[in-house]
C-alpha cells in the first residue's frame, strides 16, 4: 500500500514543481502588466487574473478536459493539468506581485529614473528586489495552496497521491479507508511543510534593503548586487 | 462544436437547484467556520497543550487538501458507524477546513486590539466570558470581517469540490447533465459563468467594506 501511495507522491511532487514554476512566471508577467501605464496592457491582465479567480480551479479543469477536445485542442491530461493550475495559481500570484510593487515606494522610481535607468533596469534592480520582500510570505502560503490544489488532477485521471489514494480504497473494498486517507493526509502535510520551510528559509535570505541589517549586508559589497543598487539609491534618496 | 442556445436553456432548471444547494451549503459552512474558526482561536491564543494541539490541528487542516478531507469524513466515518447525509458530511468537511483558516483570521484581529481595552475589562472586573464576549469579540469579528468575507467566497468556489463525494451542487448537476447528453459545453460554461457573476461583485463589496472599516477603525483608535 505504502509503495502505490509514494508512487503517487513522486507524480503529486512532479506536477507541483512544473506548475510551480509556470505559475512563478505568470505572476510576474501578468502582475507586471496589471501595474503598467499602458491602460489596453492593464485591462488584459486584469481580465485573465478576474476570470481566473472568480471561477472554482475544478470547474476550469473539467472546462479544460471535457470542452477544449470538443473544440479541437486535444491535451494529454498532463498537460491541460498543469496549464489549468499555472494558469489558475498564476492569477492569485498576479496579485501578490502587484500588491508588492504597489508596496515599493514612490520614491524608488523617481530616484532610479533620475539616475538615469530604464523601465526594464529600474524594475529587475530596484523595484522587484525590494517588492520581493511583500511577496515572499504570501507566495509562500499560495504554493502550499498549489500542492493541496494539485489533489483535484486525480479527478481528470492523474496517477496522483490522491489518486492512488481512491484506487486503494476501491482495491480494499473501504475497509481500509482510515489508514489510506490517514497516510495521505500525512504525506501531503509533510509536503506543505517542507515548502513551508523553504520559504522560511528564503525569507531570511531576503533582507529588506533599507532595513539596517540589509543595508549592511548592502553595503558590505558583492554578496548582493540587487540589494546594493536598491540601498544605495535609496542613500542617495535620503540624503 | 457548436453552442446550443436551446440546450443551455433547458438546463437553467437543473443547475438552478444545483446553486440553490450550492449556496445553502456555502451558508452552512461559513456558519459552522465562523463560530469554529473563533473558537479555535482563543484555545490557541491561551496555550498550553491544548493551545499546541489546537494549534497543531489547524496546521493539519491547513497543509492537507479539502478533497482528502471531504474524501476523508465521506469513506471513513460509516465505518465507525457515523452515517451522514452527503449535504452534511460536506457542510462539515467544508466549514472544518476553512474554521482553520478563520481562527488564524481571528487570531490577527484579536492580536490588533490594543492593550488598553483588554485593561480596561479587567479594571472593570469582568469575567472572561464578558470580556471575550462583550469587549474583545466584537471588535475582533469587526477588524477580521473583510477576509472573513473573503474566505466565505472561498468557500462558494471550494464548495464545488464537494461534487465528488456526491453533494448534488452546481457542478455535480452540470456533471450529471452533461453525461446526459454529450455535451460538455454549456453546461461548464454556464457553471463558470454564474460561480463568477456571484463572486466577482462579493469580492468588490469586501473590497468596498475593507476600505470602509479601515478608514472607520483608524479614526476611532487614534
Amino acid at each position: 500500500m505504502f509503495h502505490a501511495l509514494l508512487d503517487g507522491l513522486a507524480t503529486t511532487v512532479e506536477v507541483a514543481a512544473l506548475s510551480a514554476v509556470f505559475a512563478t512566471v505568470i505572476s510576474l508577467v501578468a502582475g507586471i502588466a496589471r501595474s503598467s501605464h499602458i491602460r489596453v496592457v492593464r485591462i488584459v491582465a486584469g481580465t485573465y487574473i478576474e476570470i481566473f479567480r472568480g471561477t472554482s480551479a475544478i470547474v476550469q479543469l473539467y472546462f479544460a478536459y471535457y470542452v477544449l477536445p470538443l473544440a479541437g485542442i486535444s491535451l494529454s491530461p498532463i498537460v491541460s493539468g498543469v496549464a489549468v493550475l499555472s494558469l489558475a495559481i498564476g492569477a492569485y500570484g498576479s496579485e501578490i506581485v502587484r500588491g508588492g510593487l504597489a508596496a515599493v515606494p514612490a520614491t524608488q522610481t523617481d530616484a532610479a529614473t533620475m539616475l538615469g535607468m530604464g523601465p526594464w533596469l529600474r524594475l529587475r534592480r530596484v523595484l522587484l528586489p525590494q517588492a520581493l520582500v511583500t511577496i515572499l510570505p504570501p507566495f509562500g502560503t499560495l504554493m502550499i495552496d498549489l500542492i493541496k490544489a494539485t489533489s483535484l488532477l486525480s479527478l481528470i485521471t492523474i496517477h496522483d497521491l490522491a489518486y492512488q489514494a481512491e484506487n486503494l480504497r476501491q482495491l480494499s473494498g473501504g475497509a481500509e479507508s482510515l489508514r489510506i486517507y490517514t497516510t495521505t493526509m500525512v504525506l501531503y502535510f509533510v509536503l506543505s511543510m517542507a515548502v513551508t520551510a523553504v520559504i522560511r528559509l528564503l525569507e531570511r535570505n531576503t533582507q529588506h534593503p533599507r532595513s539596517a541589517r540589509g543595508f549592511r549586508r548592502a553595503t558590505r559589497g558583492s554578496s548582493a548586487p540587487a540589494a546594493m543598487t536598491a540601498g544605495s539609491v535609496q542613500a542617495e534618496a535620503d540624503r | 462544436m457548436n453552442w446550443d442556445w436551446n440546450y443551455a436553456w433547458h438546463l437553467l432548471p437543473v443547475l438552478g437547484q444545483g446553486l440553490v444547494v450550492t449556496v445553502e451549503v456555502t451558508a452552512a459552512a461559513a456558519l459552522i467556520s465562523v463560530v469554529v474558526g473563533f473558537v479555535l482561536a482563543i484555545i490557541r491564543r491561551a496555550g498550553g497543550p491544548l493551545g499546541g494541539l489546537v494549534a497543531f490541528i489547524i496546521e493539519f487542516l491547513r497543509g492537507t487538501p479539502l478533497l482528502i478531507q471531504a474524501f476523508f469524513l465521506f469513506y471513513v466515518a460509516p465505518l465507525y458507524g457515523i452515517t451522514l447525509s452527503p449535504f452534511v458530511t460536506g457542510a462539515i468537511a467544508l466549514g472544518a477546513y476553512y474554521s482553520a483558516y478563520t481562527a488564524e483570521a481571528y487570531r490577527g484581529g484579536i492580536a490588533s486590539i490594543p492593550v488598553g481595552q483588554w485593561e480596561a475589562a479587567s479594571v472593570l472586573s469582568l469575567s472572561p466570558t464578558r470580556t471575550w464576549i462583550g469587549i474583545i469579540g466584537p471588535q475582533a469579528v469587526r477588524a477580521v470581517l473583510p477576509a472573513l468575507g473573503n474566505y466565505i467566497i472561498g468557500m462558494l468556489k471550494d464548495s464545488a469540490i464537494l461534487s465528488v463525494i456526491t453533494v448534488s451542487e452546481l457542478l455535480n448537476q452540470a456533471q450529471s447533465a452533461g453525461a446526459l447528453s454529450y455535451r460538455y459545453l454549456e453546461p461548464f460554461t454556464l457553471v463558470g459563468v454564474l460561480y463568477f457573476a456571484i463572486s466577482y461583485p462579493s469580492s468588490i463589496g469586501v473590497r468596498r467594506l475593507e476600505r470602509r472599516l479601515g478608514r472607520r477603525l483608524s479614526s476611532t483608535h487614534r
